[in-house]
């Protein structure tokens, strides 16, 4: 039956066959291509709205507006014997109100108005001046700090004049003060280095996020202490000397699992085992360091045996041919080969754990810290965990706040992502 | 002829060009049903086919030989335009199918890959059953209208490709359960099956082993009497058994072309002997 | 601080057992090391490490468990004023003695009469046994440091294999790491377990998995446990399984075409531009996705929805208007799609490494047969690659129900049985946040219902990546 003929397609019916359909598929083709097209702009598009978004709402926190105002310290107002008894608030207040040519009425209404938009923070300071030298009583002190938020809110144009009166934060009044301070010269904006020397606080205008990085330094140096060296070995012994049988599948298996069991449970884990068994300090970096360090153990241990397996053989032959042991070969030739990969895998999984959240939030980490934390194990916050505290603030200043928290937070990530490409660029070998 | 020898004037010795003209000197008579010119192709920088020039004759067995890194694929692949589907792949010169430049803008690869098909080296079935690889050109080309049309079509080619037989009674298990000889000759059934005019083959037999070799062979003689077949091989014996003109190509030079016995007893040009009688390659 | 004194000292015991060892090895030989079974410095680290490692475990076990060992000692021979007391108001006792003991502050409760004279004896007695615990371990470290040395020391000898026992020691180490894998899983299991057979004994597991009614407020007092507790747990597996089909149906698509596009049809310039940019996806924390769903999707969709509402609002779907005009920030679609974009490189990368390992050679022999690239796609490279695509979308799944961050912050908090997107619903994991966050008296049913929802949580999800991660082996092995 070799010479059987196709039923339809006879040689020159092909062409025709063919191109009768053509601009259907072609069509079909396009339209597949465009799917893909608006899939990759899609996702592309959500990143630039998110990052953009975050940066627009973040930037303002950048920029201050620092408030600056001489105080007549009166000894009648200030009993010498009680120094902290003293309302140094009000001080302030009717000094700006002085300056402003205003005069408080009996109910102190106005300096009531004016106390809403500088910032508690300069009774503060004026107060540590007079502990720490009584001697200024009497006279006249300088002291600098930065505005309410709200204010700080109508200079970025966040609070708008043409908003009824009723419905927005500040009075005209106080709108009117704020633009009359900003034209003396007395409100200066500049760069809000206090955003990143102060801690967290009550007041927006006065919390910053050192006390976050600090911890989530603390943090990342406990969970680079444990996970690093321990999944490294444990690679290693999996990839160089294990023998392969059911222990070792099971290991394996297990490790490929671990990678992926939700974060939160590893909440749970350290809430149980750490804080409830082992007793060791709740809302502490080294628990938080510790819960992290699992976590990041699978992948750390995943890169480490991918960079070992990247490895040529006749290096290990090359060792053992010369008479090195096992152990000799692994470190003094393997290892330090597989180095760069090794370390790019643990930089990667270090910076996945800075940004981790939910499992902390288990451990008590989501407690107020409004210092800089001392020790590993006293109490701390860290970057993204007080992005959420603040997210769940009602206070508007907060919010720009939460933004530029994350601006900070993705600055880490960057810096460490970098640092990553740079040891995989600047050692990277192939074989 | 083409100028741009020149700049790789240190790349071949042998002033190959003349070889060239040669070649069209000892094209047969006959139905020329492929006609490249002066094909020059470039992967990015380098370049990989120098000029080449070849005429191949239609129902008959033409070879390409050569070691390995010669060109013989590349030629090959730019027949049905395949080079397209390289990154970086650039084509230059002009082939001809029945008189038609398949390099025009008017030619639609998807029309030529109907009209030229192609058996490749590793056999390829796709993961689905026998009959949907056979079924597969018909579908995609719409050439059938009807199941029992589609059915008769998939029986037909599995039967020139000698298939039937083996596979008749599992037509819809997975076509990759076969063997990688059955593998390559379902291989073969899917690439007849929208009846192409021309069947490019890609060194067919080399991972299959000698009797699946033998059996595909067999099949390349008995479909050369519909199809015009243009097939690669490593293998010198399997050159002068299946073809009836042979192609020699060195370092993307087509060296020597004409009827497969006379390349083999007495061939006009010093490196088709060497290569021949073994001293390289 | 003690801990690290000793740590410090023993370190500087090994150096020192170290350079003794090494002398004593060089010296046994008559100075040529070659002569040696084994380099000098194995020597030396064979006697550093039975010098260091046996005291230093010791020093870490007493910080890690000395404080609770005293606790356990302290509560031996209760004076009888103590013993009056309820066992709740002992524990307060035992904490305050203790803090007292430390210089700490203790809780408000006053103490009178007898209770006050136990106290202060108490406090003293804490004071006691801490000096007596920490010194007692001291020594015992002393001891054990100077017995490893004096047990290694005179071993050390020409003959002696010290390369093999120290990379003894070093396997042994290996062994102990990787177990640690192993024993974070079973940490994980054995914690979830037993946290959850205590909850389930005050509710039981039917009742926990099919009840319809979740409102964990009710049962606070400790007598009302298993009475009035609305532990039925299904609203919440109703509202993880709506909001991770949204998320799915936005990652889904845009990932597997994303990857499509990237693995079929891009110039390697549009890869390796989009492929970090799609990581840098990849890489942003959630709690930051959480922040941008709670502030700028939420109100966005919100708006959108009202403003619908406000036009449908008189016309023929007047009632569906007014619908629209109440829908709130913490709706399920909000937080499901913030999560699918999550989901999207994650999906992506994984359908792109499942669609690179499908052999070009397919693809050849699709596109010589005359075939387009979508047919290609469509008729050979995806259904060679489905098994490995569904497992990215079983994992994809598995993340986004074990996902906290985007929920917590973004949908809401009741418990409501609802498939409608539009509708606020709570998930697994906003519900073992709300539980565990805030300070609770840790045996209370609330707080133990959270390990009933984790283990629920690891279980499914365990399960979708078993199977995804042997679907994936199997089809690489298939194409390897």
């Amino acid at each position: 039956m070799t010479d059987a003929t196709l039923p339809t397609a006879a040689a020159t019916d092909l062409r025709r066959l063919v191109e009768a359909r053509l601009k259907r598929r072609h069509a079909q083709e396009r339209r597949f291509r465009l799917y893909g097209r608006i899939a990759i702009i899609v996702a592309l598009s959500f990143l630039a709205v998110l990052l953009g978004r975050i940066v627009h709402q973040g930037y303002t926190t950048f920029i201050d507006n620092q408030i600056g105002v001489s105080v007549y310290l009166d000894p009648a107002k200030i009993d010498r014997t009680d120094i902290g008894g003293a309302n140094y608030d009000q001080m302030v207040a009717e000094s700006l109100l002085t300056k402003l040519g205003e005069t408080d009425d009996e109910y102190g209404e106005k300096s009531g108005k004016i106390l809403e938009i500088m910032s508690n923070d300069l009774g503060f300071q004026l107060l540590k001046q007079v502990r720490a030298d009584p001697s200024v009583i009497g006279k006249r002190v300088t002291v600098t700090g930065p505005v309410k938020s709200d204010a700080s809110l109508y200079y970025k144009g966040e609070i708008k004049r043409s908003t009824p009166q009723d419905s927005r934060k500040l009075d005209d009044q106080q709108l009117d003060w704020l633009d009359e301070l900003k034209a003396a010269g007395a409100i200066k904006s500049g760069f809000n280095f206090g955003f990143l020397t102060r801690s967290d606080s009550t007041e927006p205008e006065q919390a910053g996020v050192l006390g976050a990085i600090v911890g989530s330094l603390m943090m990342l140096f406990v969970t680079a202490f444990l996970a690093v060296p321990i999944g490294v070995l444990a690679a290693t012994y999996l990839e160089e000397f294990a023998p392969k049988n059911r222990w070792t599948d099971i290991i394996e298996v297990n490790i490929n699992n671990l990678a992926a069991v939700p974060s939160i449970v590893y909440g749970l884990l350290g809430l149980a085992v750490f804080i409830n068994w082992l007793a060791v300090p709740r809302s502490s970096p080294l628990v938080g360091g510790l819960v992290l360090a699992l976590m990041a153990l699978p992948t750390v241990i995943i890169a480490t045996r991918s960079a070992l397996k990247a490895v040529p053989p006749s290096i290990r032959e090359a060792a053992l041919g010369v008479g090195a042991s096992r152990t000799q070969t692994v470190f003094h030739h393997v290892l330090p080969l597989a180095m760069p990969g090794v370390m790019t895998g643990a930089i990667l999984s270090l910076a996945h754990a800075l940004g981790e959240t939910a499992p902390l939030l288990m451990i008590g980490m989501v407690s107020f810290v409004p210092g800089v934390p001392e020790s590993l194990t006293g109490s701390a916050t860290v970057l993204p965990v007080q992005v959420f505290i603040w997210e769940t603030a009602s206070e508007r200043g907060f919010h720009e706040r939460t933004a530029a928290a994350i601006i900070v937070l993705l600055v880490f990530m960057i810096v460490m992502n970098l640092t990553a490409i740079l040891v995989r660029r600047r050692f990277e070998r192939r074989w | 002829m083409p100028s741009q020898r020149d700049d790789v004037a240190a790349h071949a010795e042998a002033p190959v060009h003349i070889a060239v003209d040669r070649v069209h000197a000892a094209a047969p008579v006959g139905g020329i049903k492929i006609r490249a010119r002066d094909v020059n192709v470039f992967y990015g920088e380098k370049q990989a086919l120098f000029d080449v020039g070849l005429d191949v004759p239609e129902r008959a067995v033409t070879a390409l030989i050569g070691p390995s890194g010669c060109g013989k694929s590349t030629f090959l692949r730019s027949i049905n335009r395949m080079n397209d589907t390289i990154p970086g792949c650039k084509v230059k010169g002009r082939i001809e199918l029945d008189g038609e430049d398949i390099n025009d803008r008017s030619i639609d690869p998807v029309v030529l890959r109907a009209r030229v098909g192609m058996v490749f080296q590793k056999p390829n079935p796709f993961p689905k059953t026998i009959f949907e690889n056979v079924a597969y050109g018909a579908r995609i080309h719409g050439l059938t209208t009807s199941k029992s049309e589609l059915e008769a079509l998939v029986e037909t080619s599995l039967k020139k490709a000698g298939l039937w037989g083996e596979v008749a009674d599992r037509l819809h298990q997975p076509g990759t359960g076969l063997s990688g000889g059955q593998q390559q000759r379902l291989v073969i059934a899917r690439a007849v099956a929208i009846r192409p005019q021309v069947l490019l083959m890609d060194e067919p037999c080399s991972a299959l082993d000698p009797i699946s070799t033998l059996k595909v062979e067999e099949l390349i003689n008995e479909l050369k009497k519909e199809f015009t077949i243009v097939i690669v091989t490593h293998n010198m014996q399997q050159a002068a058994r299946v073809s009836d003109y042979t192609a020699f190509m060195y370092v993307g030079d087509l060296i020597e072309f004409g009827n497969t016995d006379k390349l083999f007893t007495k061939p006009s040009m010093k490196q088709t002997e060497d290569y021949i009688t073994g001293k390289y390659g | 601080m003690l801990t690290w004194l000793a740590l410090a000292a023993l370190t500087l015991f090994s150096i020192a057992a170290y350079m003794a060892a090494r002398r004593r090895a060089v010296a046994t030989a008559g100075g040529k090391t070659a002569g040696l079974h084994s380099l000098p410095g194995y020597h030396g680290a064979y006697a550093a490490l039975w010098a260091g490692v046996p005291a230093a475990l010791l020093v870490l076990m007493i910080a890690m468990f000395g404080g609770r060992l005293e606790a356990g000692l302290l509560r031996l021979d209760a004076p009888t004023a103590v013993q009056t007391l309820t066992a709740p108001q002992q524990d307060v006792f035992y904490d305050d003695a203790r803090a007292l003991a430390r210089g700490g502050q203790p809780s408000e409760t006053s103490y009178v009469g007898t209770l006050r004279t136990a106290l202060d004896a108490k406090v003293a007695r804490s004071s006691q046994l801490q000096r007596m615990i920490d010194y007692g371990a001291l020594s015992l470290a002393v001891v054990l440091a100077l017995a490893g040395f004096a047990l290694a020391y005179p071993r050390i000898g020409v003959q002696f294999r010290a390369r093999n026992r120290v990379e003894g020691w070093i396997a042994a180490l290996f062994v102990i790491c990787s177990v640690t894998a192993v024993l974070t899983t079973v940490g994980i299991v054995a914690s979830l377990v037993w946290e959850s057979w205590r909850f389930f004994q005050a509710v039981p597991p039917l009742q926990f998995l099919f009840g319809t009614e979740w409102d964990p407020q009710i049962a606070m007092r400790t007598d009302q446990y298993a009475t009035s507790g609305a532990f039925g747990a299904v609203p919440l597996f109703v509202g993880t399984f709506l909001i991770m089909i949204i998320a799915m149906a936005v990652a889904a698509p845009i990932g597997l075409f994303s990857a499509i596009y990237l693995s079929e049809y891009a110039s390697p310039w549009t890869r390796s531009v989009v492929k970090p940019m799609l990581e840098i996806l990849a890489g942003v924390p959630t709690v930051v996705y959480g922040f941008f769903a709670a502030l700028t999707v939420g109100p966005l969709f919100r708006g959108f929805f009202n403003w619908i509402g406000g036009m449908l609002v008189g016309g023929p779907m007047d009632g569906f208007g007014l619908y629209l005009m109440q829908v709130q920030n913490q709706m399920a679609l909000v937080a499901g799609a913030v999560m699918g974009i999550m989901l999207i490189p994650f999906v992506s990368s994984l359908s792109d490494d499942i669609i690179n390992a499908v052999p070009q050679s397919l693809r050849d022999g699709s596109l010589a047969m005359g075939a387009t690239r979508s047919e290609t796609v469509k008729k050979v490279v995806l259904p060679a690659a489905l098994p490995g695509i569904m497992a990215a979308l079983l994992l994809a799944i598995s993340r986004a129900v074990g996902e906290t961050m985007i929920v917590t912050m973004a949908a809401g908090l009741q418990a409501k049985t609802t498939l409608n997107p539009l509708d606020t619903v709570t998930t697994v994991t906003v519900q073992i946040v709300t539980l565990l966050t805030g300070d609770q008296e840790f045996d209370s049913p609330k707080t133990l219902a959270a390990f009933g929802l984790g283990l629920t949580l690891f279980v499914v999800t365990l399960m979708l990546n078993i199977v995804a991660l042997r679907i994936v082996q199997k089809y690489r092995e298939q194409y390897d």
